[in-house]
């Protein structure tokens, strides 16, 4: 069935990589975007309508269009709209690092507004300035909800992040599609063997993470 | 960018566009149905069927949509099952999108408060009456929001179709810069016909999910 | 006055916690009964076990000579028998008022349509609510949810009426409304078991007077005993804590 593929030379080593090639960049994405959201979001609560107004533009905008719509706009079109050669990898890193800013921002703007105004109200009747409202009385409380979530997030990144392969990054599905290639001859099967062993990466990669998550969840939203 | 060139490709991205809603859709529906009978299997401990919609849900949850194409399209041949790329289109949106239909119904389910019930109870009806002209509606209600937003999530995912060789839109839009460079217009074509897919949707989504809540929930 | 409900030595524990410990009543036809007492003191568990809403781990609940125990395959029927009001009103948001008086009795007992909602308009009369038969939930206030909760319970015929708290959760100005429609409940002589706070109205409805603290009946008498002078020091406490006076 195709399986004994994996076991020649360094193809098991070489669908790792990959692996980790796209595990890289969506980390990355992530780490970027959440501090980036979080700031974002945090930002959007307090600031003015114009302000808000062009960054809901940019959230709606980056959200409705798919990934991939992205991709090609980043990798395609700004390399010859701006004159500057982006490689694939770079696109990748820009477009999941926006697109996860837009979704964090969000989520945090959501948490936040879930907080009564009259917490924040009670907090300024006692002297406390906007900021430090935030810093000791409003996100403390939102930290809990957003672990999940951002755990959420983390996961979706990461199966999101297949689809650099479209635009040419060697990731674990290319190399999975060269080995098929390159054992055309003598495993004529190996692609339900290579893409079979893909899918439990992808599920050994993100099932984890989901299960923390739903544990976390149940034990702080109590 | 020329409005020549753009309206030359409009014949090519219309034809794709078509083909993507409809494989879409079709898998769309594919998923509101599995995802019904899996959130009921579920809520309903169904024994034996029960596990397995666990771990199906667990499985498709957790894996890209690209990896699930690619199995089914290029995998499953290699053992005797082979399927035509529309069809498979069809299907990994429908099992993929089975898996967030079913846990959207779920939490609608859960979210039915208990006193609810039990004040149907208390009337004297069966288990069966309570869950029919209370749980159920309400269910639906409380699910819908999460329901519309992965039924724009499954539309957005259609566009790794040409993964598996469909001339979708995406497929036509890197033909067309490939081939003739215009990639300014191909590109604002691109982003044109998704939202003319994308938007109508969640704007009409959003108007009925006003409207459910309100009849059905007092809100 | 004959016996409807006699209740026997009934014990519940939640996890380990006994909530209920070995309660003892007799309530007769026509008999209203007030159940008082402090927070987390078992009353609402005790109106919930009595329509098998919570199972007890000890004891009977006899009604009409019909033991009432969750598990029986008759216990649908029984709930038929008996009427409960909660304290959060539970209409079917989805429904309007007419519907939701008339969902149980269609379906449950199995009256015909016209005959429900004939009985319905006459029933919301009663209680001044004719106007809203057509409207949703949503669109009522608090009391006149309440006050349709009670109609609801009272379109199945139940041979006994348990109320819980069913003020708890309404704007003071509503309460009265609400009140009104018991008093006259208890006028025309319905059995009822009334868990309320309200201890003014308490003294002016009910037959006896039931103080139930940590799980048991402290204390048991007439209003006028009860609240004049009470015989435990439990009760007296109580009884002083809604009072602002010095002593």
């Amino acid at each position: 069935m195709g399986f004994e593929v994996l076991l020649k030379g360094n193809n098991m080593i070489r669908l790792l990589g990959g692996l980790c090639t796209a595990l890289r960049i969506s980390l990355i994405s992530a780490v970027v975007s959440i501090f980036l959201g979080t700031v974002l979001g945090i930002l959007l609560t307090t600031q003015k309508r114009v302000f808000n107004i062009c960054f809901r533009i940019y959230l709606e905008t980056i959200r409705i269009l798919p990934q991939m719509v992205l991709l090609f706009i980043a990798y395609f079109g700004v390399t010859k709209v701006f004159r500057v050669n982006l490689s694939a990898e770079a696109s990748s890193y820009i477009v999941f690092s926006l697109w996860g800013t837009a979704e964090m921002s969000d989520l945090v703007r959501a948490s936040l507004k879930g907080i009564p105004v009259i917490q924040y109200e009670s907090s300024y009747a006692l002297g406390f300035t906007q900021t430090q409202t935030y810093i000791y009385v409003v996100i403390p409380q939102i930290v809990r909800r957003m672990i999940p979530l951002s755990i959420n997030l983390i996961t979706r990144m990461i199966k999101t992040t297949s689809l650099i392969m479209m635009i040419g990054i060697v990731e674990v599905l290319k190399v999975g599609q060269q080995i098929i290639e390159a054992n055309r001859k003598n495993s004529p099967n190996a692609a339900f063997g290579v893409f079979f062993t893909i899918f439990v990466m992808y599920f050994a990669a993100c099932w984890p993470i989901s299960r923390l998550s739903k544990h976390l969840e149940k034990k702080w939203v109590n | 960018m020329s409005i020549e060139v753009m309206k030359s490709y409009f014949p090519r991205f219309t034809e794709a566009f078509f083909l993507t809603i409809r494989i879409g859709w079709m898998g769309v529906i594919l998923a509101f149905v599995i995802g019904l009978i899996t959130a009921f299997t579920v809520q309903w401990k169904i024994p034996l069927f029960a596990k397995l919609a666990g771990v199906y849900i667990e499985i498709f949850r957790n894996t890209p949509l690209l990896v699930q194409l690619f199995f089914i399209y290029f995998g499953l041949p290699k053992i005797g099952i082979r399927i035509p790329a529309q069809i498979v289109g069809a299907v990994g949106i429908g099992l993929l999108g089975g898996s967030y239909m079913a846990e959207g119904f779920r939490s609608g389910l859960e979210s039915v408060s208990k006193a609810q019930t039990e004040s149907a109870i208390a009337l004297g009806m069966t288990r069966f009456q309570v869950f029919q002209y209370v749980v159920l509606p309400e269910a639906f209600a409380l699910s819908v929001p999460a329901i519309l937003a992965n039924v724009i999530f499954l539309l957005k995912e259609t566009s790794v179709f040409s993964a598996i060789s469909l001339m979708d839109l995406m497929f036509t839009a890197k033909d067309l810069i490939g081939l003739y460079y215009n990639t300014a217009e191909s590109l604002f074509l691109l982003v044109l016909f998704y939202l003319v897919m994308l938007l109508p949707v969640s704007l009409l989504g959003g108007v009925v999910e006003q409207k459910v809540r309100v009849r059905m929930l007092g809100d | 006055m004959e016996e409807i409900l006699r209740i026997e030595g009934i014990c519940k524990s939640y996890d380990k916690v006994e909530v209920l410990d070995h309660l003892s009543l007799s309530v007769h036809k026509g008999e209203v009964i007030a159940i008082v007492g402090p927070s987390g003191c078992g009353k609402s568990t005790f109106l919930r076990c009595l329509n098998a809403l919570e199972p007890i781990q000890e004891g009977k609940i006899i009604l009409n000579g019909d033991t009432i125990d969750p598990e029986s395959r008759n216990i649908r029927v029984i709930r038929e028998r008996i009427g409960m009001v909660f304290q959060s009103y539970e209409l079917f948001p989805h429904k309007t008022v007419l519907q939701n008086l008339t969902l149980a009795p269609i379906h449950v007992k199995k009256t015909d349509r016209r005959e429900a909602e004939k009985e319905a308009v006459v029933l919301l009369e009663r209680v001044g609510l004719l106007n809203k038969k057509d409207n949703y939930p949503r669109q009522l206030s608090g009391g006149q949810k309440q006050r349709v909760a009670i109609v609801r319970a009272l379109m199945m015929h139940p041979e006994i009426l348990l109320l819980d708290e069913i003020t708890a959760a309404l704007d003071p100005e509503m309460v009265r409304e609400v009140l009104d429609v018991v008093l006259s409940l208890a006028k025309e002589g319905r059995t009822m078991i009334i868990v309320t706070h309200e201890l003014l109205f308490a003294k002016a409805v009910a037959d006896r007077m039931i103080f139930m603290d940590g799980g048991r009946i402290v204390e048991e008498d007439k209003p006028k005993v009860f609240f004049e002078n009470p015989k435990t020091d439990r009760l007296r406490k109580f009884l002083h804590s809604f009072s602002y006076e010095e002593n």
